[in-house]
């Protein structure tokens, strides 16, 4: 905790770019979770399910 | 008991203080402050009155007309993360485009929209062209007729509506496209209309060309009952065609012509709970750690004049 904060949160300006990063792989890592939640409640009946019997 | 002393002397100095001047300085804040909670108050009791009011006008409208409210069908979008079953938007648009399209249009889809949903683009470009359209001036200035594209809307089986009143009796068969959305009841209304067909009850006079269905308000229809057993034949064997598949697909796919977002809604669901319980979260965190300054502050009351027996008490210095 000591040395997140010594590192990290102490200046603004590294705060900005930590909170900045930490969004990006945040963002990254809801999208390809709540696709995998989504996709398996939904199992079958997506385009993605049923494509490869037609091409 | 010390409070007790607080509360009386405090009491006192209100009075004193309302005695001397006749502008009293306590009672405008009080005032006020009863004002807005009944002023609050009141708008609660009308807001919640409204509401009432609303609910049961709505629930004399549900009552009021003849027609049979249409059961509700375990339909598999019909939970709050379920998806459109895809093979079934397949087959309906098949049903559609061997039964109903004789009479109903689809004005507000595209072959393109179906790229990605039911078909591959081979497949729509394949449909696409079965139809002929009608393209705008060429150079010399002549409308002529081409293969359809995969930009092209659905063709409307009748060119205005006059023409579909004339050529059904006086009714116009409805555009299909936001049907779904457009009738109370949605896709169960949609089905049960299908499915429902009876003889009139003893007494009820249809005219020529109408059909009663008790589902629909009045319960005359014009439009006979289309959809029958093996009215369309599936190319999947394991699908049999009766006639409440049948219909059950054409709702499938009407439904999504209706709400072609439905699936990316629902996907965008998931996130947003998950994003909003994260701030949600951090919020309550900042919010706690910003007001612990002021949550964990003394307030310490020194009479004038002195406290305790040992001599004068100094007021604690303020943190800021």
């Amino acid at each position: 905790m000591k040395v997140i904060y010594n590192t990290l949160f102490k200046r603004t300006s590294t705060y900005a770019v930590a909170i900045i990063g930490a969004t990006f792989f945040f963002e990254r890592a809801i999208d390809v979770s709540s696709n995998v939640i989504f996709e398996s409640i939904n199992k079958g009946k997506l385009w993605k399910d049923i494509k490869g019997k037609y091409e | 008991m010390a409070s007790k002393i607080l509360r009386l002397g405090t009491k006192l100095l209100k009075t004193a203080r309302s005695r001397l001047s006749p502008i009293s300085q306590a009672t405008p804040a009080k005032r006020n402050y009863l004002g807005s909670r009944q002023k609050l108050g009141t708008l609660g009791a009308v807001v919640g009155g409204a509401g009432l009011l609303m609910y049961a006008l709505d629930a004399s409208v549900e009552a009021s007309g003849g027609e049979v409210h249409p059961p509700k069908q375990m339909w598999g979008h019909r939970g709050l993360l379920s998806a459109l079953d895809k093979e079934g938007v397949r087959r309906g648009y098949q049903v559609y485009k061997e039964v109903c399209s004789s009479c109903h249009s689809l004005q507000y889809i595209a072959y393109r929209n179906l790229v990605g949903v039911c078909m591959t683009e081979a497949e729509a470009k394949a449909e696409a062209e079965q139809i002929t359209v009608k393209d705008g001036p060429d150079e010399e200035g002549n409308f002529f007729d081409r293969p359809g594209k995969l930009s092209d809307h659905f063709p409307s089986p009748y060119a205005n509506e006059d023409a579909a009143r004339s050529a059904n009796n006086g009714s116009y068969p409805p555009d299909l496209s936001y049907i779904v959305n457009a009738r109370k009841g949605g896709e169960d209304y949609i089905f049960a209309l299908l499915t429902g067909y009876c003889e009139p009850p003893a007494g009820m006079a249809l005219r020529d060309g109408q059909y009663f269905n008790p589902y629909f308000p009045g319960g005359a229809i014009s439009m006979g009952q289309v959809i029958t057993n093996e009215v369309v034949s599936y190319a999947d064997e394991e699908v049999a065609a009766s006639a409440s598949q049948i219909a059950k697909d054409v709702v499938t796919f009407l439904k999504w012509t209706s709400e072609p977002d439905g699936d990316e809604r629902k996907l965008l669901l998931i996130k947003v709970v998950m994003i909003s319980a994260f701030l949600t979260g951090i919020s309550y965190y900042v919010k706690r750690f910003k007001w612990s300054v002021l949550k964990s502050r003394k307030i310490v009351y020194v009479p004038p004049g002195g406290g305790t027996a040992n001599g004068k008490v100094k007021p604690p210095k303020d943190e800021c």
